[in-house]
């Protein structure tokens, strides 16, 4: 604690200069306890079948005016440790050894009414996703100026009028007009603002952000993180930083502890960490990281992670049941999209000058080859879903034409031609959780398109065929008998893929696949569809908004804004020249990966 | 907003001309409308009479126009049975039954809420669990049971209410109440606490489980490390989340409670259009069956368009989609 002369230029309002933590502070100044010291914290979690220990034995240290990244995989255990500092852990949960210092005090075992006085006013807490951290049927304000109320006393005009500071600080315009706003009148990025607002309405010491980009999109991310890390060296803030993304905290943070099964299993300065990391989970878990700076032919392996990877045997497309397609022969050219149009109707009206339309899609042009991966990246909201439900026919477009392996699929969509056609082409969708049917056994999920098309002779060659694709994407053939809930989300990509495989397609549509998977889990089902690509000629649609998992799939890529394409270029090509403005943009925003070592590579 | 409420005023207008047409046809199908009037053995000219002066061989259409054009004036002709004007009968009775569903209605609103919202944050106290349990009588029980239960307990064991009737009434002119009196209010306890039984069970409940949701959505967590008082974040953030489902329960629930109090103003003897309707089915009286629909029908419509001005209060999203 460096002294409250450091403090921003809006100051506390009177009678409440120094805290006493601080002063105390300085009356022994040379030996100031760190902001927030764990000394071997447990977390453990009683159910029915035994204690689960979320967290073990943390040894962490925060300093005033650090960032401190929290690192680690679903399930991990960080955000348990956010939860035990301000003693919010969820039922049945609780802190089970080991200390919280707060200032050089114990604040573990305080009572209620105490650990209140401290959330807030010198704790305070960023949610993941803005859409629902806020009470969406009470104004801004009205959240702005109780939680002033309830750390600073202050109330009425004088609480709105600091409400209307905060806003600006963290740099939302005319805020005192914005405090009637509702939250759903604000973006994304806005909502976020607001509630980093709300976290240091009571003038904290210590911020814990728990994923608080991970909502959000590329260019929004940038301006927060860059918020974040400006209210951390202004106000002299201690930030922990708890996220998956190790993009993330290549950008904000100072220092790193890396998180596995519970454990902080290294920590250390982030360059030390990403560049030269020791423990053998780090070096997986970094090596996993999709590079935006080089192309690699397979990520590493990350047999750390998810154990010995399958080795899968190579399928003879030539003799196998899934080179046995009916599709119709190629020419060289999979997918032909000329002048798309889609709009849709914001508002209905019954006059045409007073409905309200978006141009989801606006003319868009263009051609995959065969077996070519071809990438469609942008921000959400820039059409690139749309263009995919509309390739797949989920969607009628107001005009324009798609060819698919030569076949016009939009004049006449239900001719046996464009359906044969349509066959060939299949999705993968990008949430493995609902786009499963929960009450279907594995086995009857796979089966579906098999029976549905009558693509085998008997339904022994059915089971047969299930089997070898579930064992071909990893699973194992004696997964067919169970039900998907009882697989991870990884697990669950996996079967989706061998859902779209059964109908023995020539053209995968990828939408976002992998953005809700951790980043091990990532690598392993972006190298299944790499080789099966490779061995059955696949031709891919790929969808993302990372650029990093884009550079290392695809050969070709287009760059989407507003519904429409910008750019579309070869891979290397756009990395290393963009064209368009909004490209060189995009790639701009991209977490520097300078820090990451070759580790692994 | 007002485009909204123009909107939904029309569909309530169509819903009604839909009711006023099924209860236009009662007088066609519910029995002789001649016979009921005069009975099996009258002259066939004094049938003929009749007809004409009830102008039953006019057109259909024109008969339903004068039916409509006589609702609009407050007239819903003559009761066969009573031989008096239907709406002086149907006025005559309105207050207590308007009465009784008011208390009930009360009564299951604070009670519903409150216990809801208790069962909701403290739901692991016993005395959660024991109104939980309690609650599955006032659902599975139907309501004449609840009814002669509290009559045979408080009525005739304990002698400490009455069983039956509206006790003292004060006559103020246009309406005749019987909450001005102690004698009144001891009259009502047992029906009214009979017919809101179960609306109360079902609010409870539907509350206890909206609280739960909202407790465990993230702004209630972010209000919670924002160190908000219990207070603040139970009935300030948490409640208001839950209430737009509940007030569509409840709005639906008060033209419950009328069409169901048919069954206790039965039970208890409540001089009511319930009990009036009761009657009037016996004796195939069809200008107080008709009148009674249209009456039903018109009460859920106003409550169903006060509910959606609720939702305009209550939730700001709505307000920006509808305008």
């Amino acid at each position: 604690m460096s002294g409250d002369g450091d403090l921003p230029p809006v100051m506390l309002p009177s009678g409440r200069t120094l805290r006493e933590p601080a002063a105390r502070a300085e009356a022994k100044a040379p030996a100031a306890p760190p902001l927030l010291e764990l000394r071997g914290l447990s977390v453990e979690f009683p159910t029915r079948r035994g204690t689960v220990e979320a967290a073990r034995n943390i040894n962490l240290v925060v300093n005033a005016g650090e960032v401190v990244g929290l690192v680690g995989e679903s399930g991990a255990g960080k955000s348990t440790i956010g939860n035990a500092v301000i003693d919010l852990l969820e039922r049945p949960g609780r802190v089970s050894a080991g200390s919280v210092r707060f200032e050089g005090e114990e604040i573990r075992g305080r009572t209620e009414a105490e650990m209140r006085r401290i959330r807030g006013d010198r704790i305070g807490m960023i949610f993941q996703d803005p859409q629902t951290s806020l009470n969406p049927l009470m104004t801004i304000g009205d959240q702005l100026a109780e939680t002033i109320a309830k750390t600073t006393g202050l109330r009425g005009p004088a609480a709105l009028a600091r409400a209307a500071e905060l806003l600006q600080q963290v740099g939302i315009g005319e805020a005192r007009a914005r405090l009637k706003s509702w939250p759903h009148e604000f973006s994304g990025g806005m909502r976020q603002r607001v509630v980093i607002a709300l976290a240091l309405a009571g003038d904290p010491d210590l911020i814990i952000a728990d994923e608080p980009t991970t909502a959000l999109d590329v260019s929004i991310q940038a301006q927060i993180l860059d918020l974040i890390k400006a209210l951390c060296r202004e106000r002299k803030l201690g930030v922990i930083i708890v996220t998956h993304d190790i993009g993330v905290i290549a950008e904000i943070a100072d220092r790193v502890a890396v998180m596995y099964r519970g454990e902080i299993v290294e920590e250390g300065p982030v360059a030390q960490i990403l560049g030269a990391p020791r423990h053998e989970y780090t070096k997986s878990l970094i090596a996993a990281v999709p590079r935006a700076d080089r192309k690699l032919h397979r990520f590493a392996s990350v047999d750390y992670i998810e154990g010995g990877a399958s080795a899968a045997r190579r399928i003879d497309i030539a003799n196998h049941w899934l080179g046995r397609s009916e599709s119709p022969k190629g020419t060289g050219v999979a997918v032909e999209i000329e002048h798309l149009n889609l709009s849709f109707v914001l508002q209905k009206a019954l006059l045409k000058k007073n409905r309200r339309m978006l141009k989801a899609v606006n003319d868009v042009s263009l051609t995959i080859r065969e077996g070519e991966t071809f990438g469609l990246v942008g921000e959400s909201g820039s059409g690139k879903s749309t263009v995919a439900r509309l390739l797949a026919g989920l969607y009628r477009p107001d005009s324009g034409m798609i060819r698919v392996l030569g076949q016009d699929v939009v004049t006449n969509p239900r001719a046996p031609e464009a359906r044969r056609a349509r066959r060939a082409l299949q999705m993968i969708f990008q949430d493995p959780y609902s786009s499963l049917n929960s009450r279907m056994k594995v086995l009857d999920i796979v089966a579906e398109p098999i029976r549905f098309y009558r693509t085998t002779g008997s339904e022994e060659e059915t089971r047969r065929v299930v089997a070898d694709l579930l064992d071909h994407v990893g699973l194992g053939a004696a997964a067919a008998l169970r039900y998907p809930h009882e697989f991870s989300g990884g697990q669950r990509q996996r079967i989706s893929i061998a859902r779209a495989l059964a109908s023995r397609p020539r053209i995968l549509i990828c939408d976002e696949p992998t953005s809700a998977l951790d980043v091990s889990v990532q690598a392993t089902i972006l190298n299944l569809l790499k080789d099966l690509q490779e061995e059955l000629g696949l031709t891919m649609l790929f969808i993302s908004h990372d650029l990093p998992v884009i550079r290392q799939m695809c050969d070709r890529v287009a760059v989407m804004r507003h519904g429409a394409i910008c750019e579309t270029a070869e891979t290397e090509q756009l990395f290393a020249a963009p064209q368009h403005d909004y490209s060189k943009h995009l790639l701009g925003l991209m977490p520097s990966m300078e820090l990451l070592g070759p580790t692994g590579l | 907003m007002l485009a909204f409420i123009l909107r939904r005023l029309a569909q309530s207008v169509l819903v009604m001309a839909v009711v006023s047409v099924i209860s236009f046809s009662l007088f066609n199908f519910v029995g002789d409308p001649v016979n009921n009037m005069v009975g099996q053995d009258a002259t066939r000219e004094r049938r003929a009479e009749i007809r004409l002066e009830l102008g039953l061989d006019d057109p259909i259409l024109v008969q339903y126009a004068r039916f409509v054009g006589n609702i609009l004036s407050g007239d819903f002709g003559i009761s066969y049975r009573i031989k008096q004007p239907v709406d002086d009968l149907i006025l005559e009775r309105l207050p207590a039954t308007l009465e009784l569903v008011f208390v009930s209605a009360i009564i299951a609103l604070v009670f519903g809420i409150s216990l809801g919202v208790y069962t909701g944050i403290r739901r692991d106290s016993w005395i959660s669990r024991l109104v939980l349990s309690s609650s599955l009588i006032g659902v599975s029980l139907p309501t004449f049971i609840i009814g002669i239960g509290l009559i045979y307990l408080f009525a005739v064991h304990l002698r400490w209410l009455p069983s039956s009737g509206r006790g003292g009434v004060v006559d103020l002119g246009f309406w005749k109440t019987s909450l001005l009196t102690v004698d009144g209010w001891r009259s009502i306890i047992l029906p009214a606490i009979t017919l809101s039984l179960f609306q109360l069970t079902l609010i409870l409940r539907l509350v206890r489980a909206e609280m739960l949701e909202v407790m465990r959505t993230d702004y209630i967590k972010f209000a919670r490390a924002r160190g908000l008082s219990e207070r603040s974040i139970n009935f300030v953030h948490a409640l208001r989340n839950t209430l737009v489902p509940v007030v569509t329960i409840i709005g639906l629930n008060i033209g419950g409670l009328i069409a169901f109090s048919v069954i206790t103003e039965t039970v208890f003897q409540w001089p009511g259009t319930g009990l009036m309707f009761i009657q009037a089915v016996d004796f195939v009286d069809v200008p107080i069956m008709a009148a009674y629909l249209v009456f039903v029908a018109l009460l859920f419509v106003v409550i169903n368009l006060i509910v959606d001005i609720l939702y305009f209060v209550i939730d700001p999203r709505i307000r920006m989609g509808g305008s």
